[in-house]
């Protein structure tokens, strides 16, 4: 194994290196210094341009990048693969890696300081871990406590191979089993690693004061969850993301109040400052004066979150932006899988024009609810007074052996499918029933009212609608991404020193996560990997004392302020709420359940003209002086719109179907996701090359050792 | 249906602040509240007017970002419900509804509607937690926990930190989200070695940050959205008089 | 508060069970008036115990009183923006009323006192004959003197109602149940104890004690 920190003035490069090293990095040295504006030419570098010429080659190795105005779409890049991860046995390759990883001794802690961007589970889990270890550390959020962060609304669960249950459990079968729930498209040593974890985030939560639910005897409780066989999910009650978010929210604000982080809420990062190839600083806008300022570390760690917001619609916070995880792209950072992304079957219905977002219902709810439409289409009967054999119970006929329990990527296309069909309820068409009435017979109210009481009541407060009486209405909504910047075993980005954390990270997930994963990996990352693998980093360190009036600050600043000022100049007659909705309608009718090469293209040419109208016609209120709600949201949708664009090349180049990722053209004969292990056995990380120029793909090859590939059936 | 809304506008922190008159017409009672303001800055916006600006994050009720005064009530008339979840359904056509901030010497008001409410995390930061530095915590199952004093430990820790019980206590205390800390931890076997430091700790916090002090008058409790019972408050009085009793570092007791 | 609240309370006990020895007539009621002035005799002079107890009583409520205005001036200190909608009240008219309660409970204090400690604003105002001060007081023409004790004493049963709930929290009452059982203790007691005032005017008034 090679440490990476060794030679701190000529800093190696982070992941993206080959096994031989060299070229590769030089590479990414020039890919560096292009986004900083010196020499922006990608052909220089080695990989091949390639000029669209016939369609059905497009995602082969010898096939073409489809077109776009100026040309080419994306070009091929060299391969990169993960040099952090130690090879040997699985079973020992974090602790081996640990033993190999660099240490700091305590009292040279004190002269590091690391800024944490993000305080969700990921974010206030490091920033309190790495306070504790005696690093200096500042932490930022754009909200106006780091409590708020969306960690806080995960309902269901954390997962976690404790085998309590003695019902089979074990390290390895949680392993096998976030393998296989990925589709294989996740990295076989992240994945174990992340299993081995499992078991110390319970007992850390436990001890921070979690209340857990617990048995009569005093022990924790545990449930199943998302079609595992075994029980392994640990809950506090629907709020288990709350309870988990609080206890490392406690935990830092602990380290603040003993003065060793200094937390900056209300703060939004606009710009990565990458000086001499190291991430070294932020700009960040202190969002009530509006003033702009430089902040300085010796590591740079982004635990921001998902993108989920770039479908305007979805089950994440209003607030939740791809900003922060963007702008590292754009300096550098690789963007791995960005189309990999979740959607969550059961929400409540969008119910108007003016719905912001959407609310889930947890999915324990097809354990007892039966999933129906009518057979007619255009029958908007009432529910009640369609007759049974004028139902179609589609799931259970179309499933036979999972019926309603069939995985959240199924279950959200079949919902589709009927509405699509012209078959959907309620006043949008775009629903299905989810009905108890079965259940209500078979085990009585009270005991309904016991399993989903809460849930029922929240249906009602948004609905108005009695789900005891009517059956609930629900469709599928955009709920986590799998995509994000790409790291290395150490979680470190292609830019040194940038350290990327929690959802916001591409890891561990693969195509597809499992329900009760998302908790465990950001506490995960947070908690044992970051704080163990950047000491390797900072072992180096500290590095030089950076000043306001180096060049790379200044012209970082300079963006930012030039970036803000064109927004607010523009002057036009829509709101910047218009456009994120009309870009998110266009993602999700081409981009989401659902995607054709016909359909991303279409998206690909209005995401395209939809962000040029953005520029000439958006109206962003007032001025950057003191608290400017509309400003913010303005920067957030214009990173947005880049994003979509990457988001549709990188469905469009992977022809196959995979987890959350399903292309119309690669499906079994039957209508299911049909994988190409043979093509896309990949991690494809995406290198931003200027603005309007094709993006440049990396592949990681995956590797499987010890889960071999399968094809799902759920018949 | 239309309605008048006569909100709180104030440019910032110095401004004194009035009441505005605004109509806003073709309100759907399908939208949340929050949706209502959102169609109502589209508006404000397109016709060259400052948005009025609110703090809102999740919209499902948890993260304890949003908050208004409506009509004298924190949170509006429906109980147990945050404003994020309040839909328009139980308004009528033609009524009139005055939203104001969050009012507290210890939330100035920021912009509008928007409050700062630091004051919150500093009482958590002076005691609000269990020391238990990452890796040194032991077998999850090494300490049992009584199964009422988990759920009721959990009742308690289930406060989102809105503010609502500020907002309305007629003396702007915050005794109840104090409280809810309190007892959450208080319950819990792990947070037995700190519970007297901690209690004394958060109760200055809480003083010093210019909150009143509570006379079990219970407003707090009727508008918290997740309806945190007022018996914390009992719980966190005895913590407290015992704490300045044995001046906390007795051994032995 | 909880504790000088409590002194007080413990004393107003007292007085209204001396208060219904009026219904045991005059003889009994004027010893029992006498006989407050020489407890502790011989081992006191005369009045010493009464005067003790004054000094006490009026310590309590001194120091009742200085609690209320420290919290009152928090409270105003906390809130110096008034909300434009008056707030609603949710949960307790009792609650919310202990502040102005407490200034008319005070001001009644004074009034009593003139009227049948010092006897400076009753009719007969004879130290030695207090069953005759009282009835001259509640005599029918005298109307308002009945009115003016039926308000004061029923501020005070407000004022009580939630006084004795929030000084048993103040001391650390922390069951849901024991909520329930100590909001419905200090209700029945704010009741007993207006009724337990109120009967004896309204006898005097009725004409059945005279």
């Amino acid at each position: 194994m090679t440490s990476r920190a060794d030679e701190p003035t000529n800093p190696r490069t982070g992941g993206p290196a080959g096994r031989d090293g060299a070229e590769p990095v030089n590479r990414l040295r020039a890919a560096v210094t292009n986004l900083l504006g010196r020499r922006p030419r990608v052909t220089e570098v080695g990989q091949s341009s390639m000029e669209y010429t016939n369609q059905d080659n497009i995602g082969t190795e010898t096939g073409t990048a489809p077109e776009s105005p100026d040309g080419t779409l994306f070009t091929y890049g060299d391969p990169i693969v993960d040099r952090a991860a130690p090879d040997g046995p699985i079973e020992t390759r974090w602790q081996r890696r640990r033993f190999a990883a660099k240490l700091v001794n305590p009292a040279n802690r004190r002269r590091l300081t690391v800024i944490v961007v993000g305080t969700g589970l990921a974010g206030a889990s490091a920033g309190a871990t790495l306070a504790e270890l005696g690093y200096r550390v500042k932490s930022y959020c754009y909200q106006d406590s780091p409590r708020r962060a969306h960690s806080i609304a995960a309902q269901g669960g954390i997962n976690a191979a404790k085998n309590y249950r003695n019902d089979g459990d074990s390290i390895q079968r949680l392993f096998y089993d976030t393998v296989k729930g990925g589709d294989f498209r996740s990295r076989e040593s992240n994945v174990r690693r992340l299993a081995e974890i499992s078991v110390e985030i319970i007992d850390q939560a436990v001890a921070q004061g979690v209340p857990f639910a617990r048995e009569y005897g005093g022990l924790l409780d545990t449930r199943s969850f998302g079609g595992a066989q075994v029980q392994r999910t640990f809950y506090a009650r629907g709020q288990t993301g709350q309870q988990l978010l609080l206890g490392a929210y406690q935990a830092l604000e602990r380290q603040i109040g003993l003065g060793r982080v200094e937390m900056h809420s209300r703060h939004e990062m606009l710009e990565l400052i990458v000086v001499d190839g190291r991430a070294r600083g932020i700009v960040v806008r202190d969002l009530v004066t509006g003033e702009i300022s430089t902040e300085y570390a010796d590591a740079v760690v982004l635990a921001t979150g998902g993108y989920g917001n770039v479908f305007y619609l979805s089950t994440n916070a209003k607030g939740c932006n791809v900003t922060a995880t963007w702008r590292a792209h754009r300096k550098g950072a690789y963007f791995a899988n960005p189309c990999f992304t979740q959607i969550h079957p059961t929400c409540i219905p969008v119910s108007g024009e003016h719905q912001s977002k959407l609310t889930l219902m947890s999915e324990s709810l097809r354990n007892d609810g039966r999933v129906w439409v009518p057979k007619a289409v255009g029958d908007n009967r009432p529910p009640r007074e369609i007759p049974e054999d004028e139902r179609d119970y589609y799931l259970e006929r179309m499933y036979p052996s999972y019926g309603n329990l069939v995985p959240r990527d199924i279950a959200s296309r079949a919902a589709k499918n009927v509405c699509d069909s012209g078959r959907g309820v309620g006043p949008t068409g775009l629903g299905v029933y989810l009905d108890f009435a079965d259940a209500i017979a078979r085990l009585g109210r009270h005991t309904i009212a016991d399993r989903y009481g809460n849930l029922f009541e929240m249906y009602q407060r948004i609905t108005g609608e009695d789900p005891y009486e009517v059956p609930m209405r629900i469709y599928p909504a955009v709920h986590y991404t799998m995509g994000g910047l790409w790291v290395d075993y150490d979680l470190q980005s292609t830019i040194p020193g940038l350290f990327v954390i929690g959802e916001a990270n591409f890891s561990d997930h693969g195509a597809n996560r499992l329900g009760a994963s998302a908790l465990m990996q950001g506490l995960a990352d947070g908690y044992f990997v970051l704080p163990t693998t950047i000491a390797n980093y900072l072992a180096a360190g500290p590095f030089e004392k950076l000043t306001d009036d180096h060049p790379e600050v200044v012209a970082a600043r300079a963006d930012v302020e030039d970036r803000l000022r064109r927004l607010l100049a523009v002057k036009g007659d829509r709101t910047v709420d218009s456009f994120h909705r009309e870009l998110g309608q266009i993602m999700w009718d081409h981009c989401g359940m659902e995607r054709s090469d016909a359909g991303l293209r279409k998206a690909l040419a209005e995401v395209r003209a939809l962000r040029d109208q953005f520029w000439q016609r958006v109206r962003v209120p007032g001025d950057g002086e003191g608290l400017n709600q509309a400003l913010e949201k303005a920067g957030r949708v214009a990173d947005f719109f880049e994003l979509a664009e990457l988001m549709c090349i990188d469905a469009l180049h992977r022809t196959e179907s995979c987890g959350g990722h399903f292309r119309v053209e690669s499906q079994t004969p039957d209508g299911e996701a049909q994988r190409d292990d043979e093509h896309f056995a990949y991690v494809a990380a995406w290198e931003f090359t200027g603005a309007d120029r094709p993006p440049v793909l990396h592949k990681e090859d995956l590797h499987f050792e010890y889960v071999h590939p399968t094809q799902r059936s759920y018949k | 249906m239309n309605l008048t809304l006569r909100i709180w506008r104030q440019k910032g922190p110095d401004d004194p602040g009035r009441m505005v008159t605004y109509p806003v017409t073709d309100v759907s009672p399908d939208m949340s509240f929050l949706e209502m303001l959102d169609v109502l800055n589209e508006q404000l916006t397109l016709a060259g007017d400052d948005p009025v600006a609110f703090d809102h994050d999740c919209r499902e009720g948890i993260c304890g970002a949003c908050g208004m005064v409506i009509n004298g009530v924190a949170h509006g008339p429906e109980k147990a419900t945050t404003v994020c979840q309040l839909h328009m359904r139980h308004f009528s056509d033609g009524d009139t509804i005055d939203i104001e901030p969050w009012r507290a010497k210890a939330f100035p008001v920021i912009k509008d509607l928007v409050v700062d409410r630091g004051a919150l995390d500093r009482i958590i930061a002076a005691g609000g937690y269990i020391t238990a530095p990452t890796g040194s915590a032991p077998e999850a199952h090494s300490q049992l926990v009584r199964k009422a004093d988990a759920d009721a430990a959990f009742e308690s820790a289930a406060c989102i930190g809105c503010g609502a019980c500020v907002a309305a206590c007629p003396n702007g205390s915050a005794t109840l989200f104090l409280a809810a800390k309190v007892t959450h931890l208080s319950l819990l076997p792990q947070g037995q070695p700190e519970r007297m430091t901690r209690v004394v700790g958060m109760v200055d916090a809480h003083d010093a940050a210019g909150f009143g002090g509570c006379t079990n008058i219970g407003e707090c409790s009727a508008v918290c959205p997740k309806e945190i019972p007022l018996s914390t408050i009992g719980r966190l009085n005895r913590d407290y008089l015992r704490a300045t009793r044995e001046r906390s570092g007795t051994p032995g007791t | 508060m909880a504790v000088t609240g409590i002194l007080l309370v413990l004393f107003l006990i007292a007085h209204m069970i001396g208060n219904l020895k009026i219904f045991f007539g005059p003889a009994d009621f004027d010893h029992y008036a006498h006989w407050l002035r020489t407890i502790g005799a011989p081992v006191l002079p005369e009045d010493w115990y009464l005067w003790g107890q004054r000094v006490l009583l009026g310590a309590a409520l001194v120091a009742h009183i200085w609690a209320a205005a420290v919290l009152a001036r928090r409270a105003r200190a906390a809130r110096p923006v008034r909300y434009v909608h008056r707030p609603k009240v949710q949960v307790s008219y009792a609650a919310r009323t202990m502040r102005w309660g407490g200034v008319i409970i005070a001001l009644f204090v004074v009034y009593h006192l003139l009227d049948l400690t010092t006897g400076d604003l009753n009719p007969v105002a004879d130290q030695r004959r207090p069953y005759a001060n009282v009835v001259a007081d509640f005599a029918p023409e005298r109307w308002w003197v009945t009115l003016i004790y039926v308000i004061g004493i029923v501020t005070l049963g407000f004022h009580l109602r939630h006084g004795m709930f929030s000084a048993l929290r103040s001391l650390g009452q922390q069951t849901p149940r024991g909520e329930r059982r100590a909001r419905s203790a200090a209700l029945v007691f704010a009741v007993a104890l207006c009724a337990g005032y109120l009967v004896v005017p309204f006898a005097v008034l009725a004409g059945l004690v005279g």
